[in-house]
């Protein structure tokens, strides 16, 4: 007994503990408790990589303005051991450059940038034109081609802005004839393939990187597009739609004919990107940001944004943990596989719910199917597995390009299913249906389905999600819950169902 | 109108022992780890239970590797019947039992003909570990089969009766007869369908009978009045299975024990995660007999025969009064 109150006072010391660090979170650092409504801002980190030679290295990389279209600079830091770091204006562009005297091996530099969401127009939108051309080479065949096609363009347009649609529209048909596919021969991205005819028509043009900012995403590269003086302004078009403006939540990184990163003294250089939305006002956001509490120190925002957006998952894996806890423990729920569960339900955060959950069922139904065939066909445990894992993803690539044919673009978020949990789900529950009949299949199946359903409408919670990533320690409280539950000897609520036959008696 | 729910507070009146209970009170505290493999293992409990001298239906052979199985003829041609098992399975999964020979086919008990290919594609998926906790590699074993006692005629479809008796420190808790029936498919698991009946601890006698959680007056398939089920040799029984605690040290277990018309009772598995539908088929809550043993203060160690007279007796008078509610 002495034993139990022990184990029961620590619970709740840990509870408090817990609450207690994040009241003294919210005093000190300002942190808020509830999610704002206010403008969002997106921490950008980039990383250069490249492989130093050994002798003095200095590394160049384009910065987005001050003021862009969309947005407005709020910090900027750039984190690099060793390094000199500089940022320098360069005829309108600005650039960040690291310096070294001597560097070998694998190097990592860091830039990274706060942007608020701002309605300014960027001042450089009404730039006049100044005479650059980015004209290749042609063969005369090309030129032929590159006019016949401008010709058809024109006939259909009216404007630098229509014209620019319409070649866009012939470039991407598939009906056009031999001068596009011509054209493309050439080893030119579509950017710059648009860039060239417009030169050729006479139509100032000028080359931009765009970002596409979406949250919790590492490891994104920048994407070419154009812009298209009107005569009054630049319009940005997208190359491969032809969507003449600017789209919300899209960063104009880099502009001009200038490469975006230059290395000199090393090799294999690229440059990746992470970005995270925070909720927190920007105005909390540096109060936080410039304290120099031990909480701040101590908090998750301090690292790089790259692991931050891990950490933004990860903190939600003790609210799933807890739900499973909770189902199976309290309520008596059979699932398949204990934390299974989970796993879809992160997977269900990326592909939202209703798409998530039609492409779970149907992929493993088809397996169920496919399942149905192996089981005849004689095979070792360990290879059948590795069977279904390759049927697992050829179900998922067959799903994702009929569906992306078919215009669904979400069919090409299945792929964040785990494959190899996805299969054995599959065994088992084929082996279920063998044994104990499809009933069975459909209880604990339905069971898995219900905790990941329910665990991930409670990680998608604006406010959960709020709390778990700027209180961390309020996963104490779940940690004291989920141990609380574990010394729970109570009835199931399913037995109160499972023994009604007692009354009967 | 039968009921759907029972309240927390009538199933705390049975002393009906739930699941959570179950895992931490008596598992977790009775049940040390590292025993586990003992009872998990069926090959290894007969081995076990043979340096004991209890008696175990008689082992043929055991396959272990792959290989062996492409001439495994060779080893059934001079079996008429028998029973293949993984060694690791649980809950009854994998069992095939063969109850006799049709040319070159085998016939298994519900009737169905099993060609070679067949017994050796089950005997592959047992090896590769279908049927083992978490997939582990296991090997089948492949044992004669029980000849049922007569008192049993007419009771089970199919498969064999066998009998479940809790054993909690020694002293035999609760029994329960579990008959097969269509609906389980000649298996005597109780969540697919088999028909439960509650024993009395000092006679072997029916108390309740139950089947998908309700109760029941005959047997669905042969129509057999349940309360006229009177086992034989009841004492010898209880005391195979109070001899599972000596043999295994696991504190809370569940025997299971099939009765041979010729050889008697037969340790058939041990179970250390025994299930708790035996307390619906007995009417009862396990809670009240095992928090008596519980408080019982061992001055000596008794033997399996003193501690089987000690559960007849004191068990067979909570029988008899036979009022569900007074512990």
């Amino acid at each position: 007994m002495n034993q139990k109150r022990t184990f029961y006072t620590i619970l709740v010391l840990m509870a408090l503990c817990g609450i207690v660090l994040a009241v003294m979170r919210h005093i000190m650092t300002g942190t808020p408790f509830f999610p704002g409504q206010e403008k969002s801002v997106w921490l950008v980190e980039a990383r250069v990589d490249f492989e130093a030679d050994g002798g003095p290295v200095s590394a160049s990389l384009s910065l987005p303005d001050v003021k862009t279209p969309g947005f407005e600079l709020y910090e900027e830091q750039a984190a690099s051991p060793g390094y000199g770091f500089a940022i320098l204006e360069e005829n309108g562009n600005r650039r960040a450059e690291w310096t070294k005297r001597e560097a070998s091996g694998e190097q990592a530099l860091y830039y990274s940038a706060q942007l608020v969401e701002s309605d300014d127009d960027s001042p450089s939108n009404s730039d006049e034109p100044t005479d650059q051309e980015h004209r290749v080479y042609w063969e005369d065949a090309q030129e032929l081609a590159a006019k016949q096609v401008l010709d058809r363009a024109r006939e259909t347009s009216s404007s630098p802005e229509s014209m620019t649609r319409e070649l866009i529209k012939l470039l991407n048909s598939e009906d056009s004839q031999q001068n596009t596919s011509l054209l493309r021969a050439e080893k030119l991205n579509d950017a710059e393939l648009l860039m060239n005819l417009l030169d050729r028509a006479g139509i100032a043009t000028r080359s931009v990187m765009a970002l596409y900012l979406e949250d919790a995403r590492r490891r994104q590269t920048l994407t070419p597009m154009v812009e298209v003086y009107t005569g009054e302004e630049w319009k940005l078009v997208n190359p491969e739609t032809g969507e003449v403006g600017l789209p919300p939540n899209v960063l104009l990184w880099h502009r001009g004919g200038v490469s975006v990163l230059d290395v000199a003294g090393g090799g294999e250089s690229r440059v990746a990107f992470s970005m995270i939305r925070q909720t927190v006002p920007a105005a909390e956001l540096v109060q936080a940001k410039n304290s120099d509490s031990v909480f701040t120190r101590l908090g998750v925002q301090r690292l790089p944004i790259e692991e931050q957006s891990m950490f933004k998952f990860l903190l939600l894996l003790p609210l799933g943990a807890a739900v499973v806890v909770f189902m199976r423990v309290i309520i008596g729920l059979k699932t398949s596989g204990t934390f299974m569960p989970i796993l879809i339900a992160l997977a269900f955060l990326q592909t939202s719910l209703i798409p998530g959950l039609i492409s779970f069922v149907s992929v493993v139904a088809m397996g169920l199917l496919l399942r149905s065939y192996l089981s005849r066909l004689n095979l070792l445990l360990v290879a059948r597995i590795a069977t279904l894992i390759v049927l697992v993803i050829f179900i998922i690539s067959a799903l994702s390009v009929i569906g992306y044919q078919m215009g669904y673009s979400t069919g090409m978020t299945i792929t964040f299913f785990p494959m190899i949990i996805i299969a054995w789900t599959i065994e088992r529950m084929s082996i279920l249906w063998e044994e104990e009949g499809p009933k069975e299949v459909l209880k604990q199946g339905g069971g898995s389905l219900l905790v990941a359903v329910l665990a991930y409408l409670l990680m998608q919670t604006q406010m959960l999600v709020h709390l778990s990533f700027n209180f961390p320690e309020l996963n104490l409280v779940l940690l004291a819950l989920i141990l609380a539950m574990g010394q729970y000897t109570g009835y199931k609520l399913t037995e109160l169902r499972r023994f009604r036959a007692m009354d009967e008696l | 109108m039968p009921k759907r729910w029972i309240s927390v507070a009538r199933l705390k009146q049975f002393g009906m022992l739930g699941m959570n209970c179950r895992n931490v009170d008596f598992i977790n505290r009775y049940n040390a780890r590292n025993l586990f493999p003992l009872v998990d293992n069926k090959l290894k409990t007969k081995l076990l239970a043979q340096d004991y001298d209890v008696p175990t239906p008689g082992l043929r052979f055991v396959v272990r590797e792959q290989h062996e199985i492409s001439h495994i003829e060779r080893q059934l041609v001079e079996l008429d019947s028998f029973a293949l098992k993984p060694a690791k399975g649980s809950g009854g999964k994998g069992i095939l039992v063969v109850t006799g020979r049709k040319g070159d086919d085998f016939v298994r008990s519900s009737g169905a003909l099993l060609t070679i290919a067949d017994i050796r594609r089950h005997m592959s998926n047992i090896l590769a570990g279908l049927y083992s906790l978490g997939g582990a590699s296991d090997v089948a074993i492949v044992e004669d089969l029980i000849a049922f006692d007569d008192c049993f005629a007419g009771f089970s479809h199919e498969g064999v009766p066998d009998i479940r008796i809790i054993v909690f420190k020694g002293y035999p808790v609760m029994a329960m007869l579990r008959l097969a029936t269509h609906a389980s498919d000649g298996k005597a698991n109780l969540h697919q369908g088999a028909v439960g009946v509650g024993l009395s601890l000092d006679s072997g006698r029916c108390l309740n009978a139950v089947q998908f959680s309700k109760t029941i007056k005959d047997h669905p398939d042969t129509g057999r009045r349940l309360s006229e089920i009177q086992v034989h040799g009841w004492r010898d029984i209880m005391v195979l299975a109070s001899q599972c605690y000596d043999m295994t040290g696991l504190g809370y277990i569940g025997t299971d024990v099939v009765l041979d018309k010729v050889l008697g009772p037969q340790l058939l598995e041990l179970n250390a995660r025994p299930g708790l539908a035996i307390q619906v088929a007995n009417g009862r809550g396990l809670l009240p007999r095992l928090r008596h043993i519980e408080s019982l203060t061992a001055r000596r160690r008794l033997s399996p025969e003193q501690r089987v007279d000690y559960s007849m007796r004191h068990f067979a008078e909570v029988d008899a009064a036979s009022q569900p509610g007074v512990p």
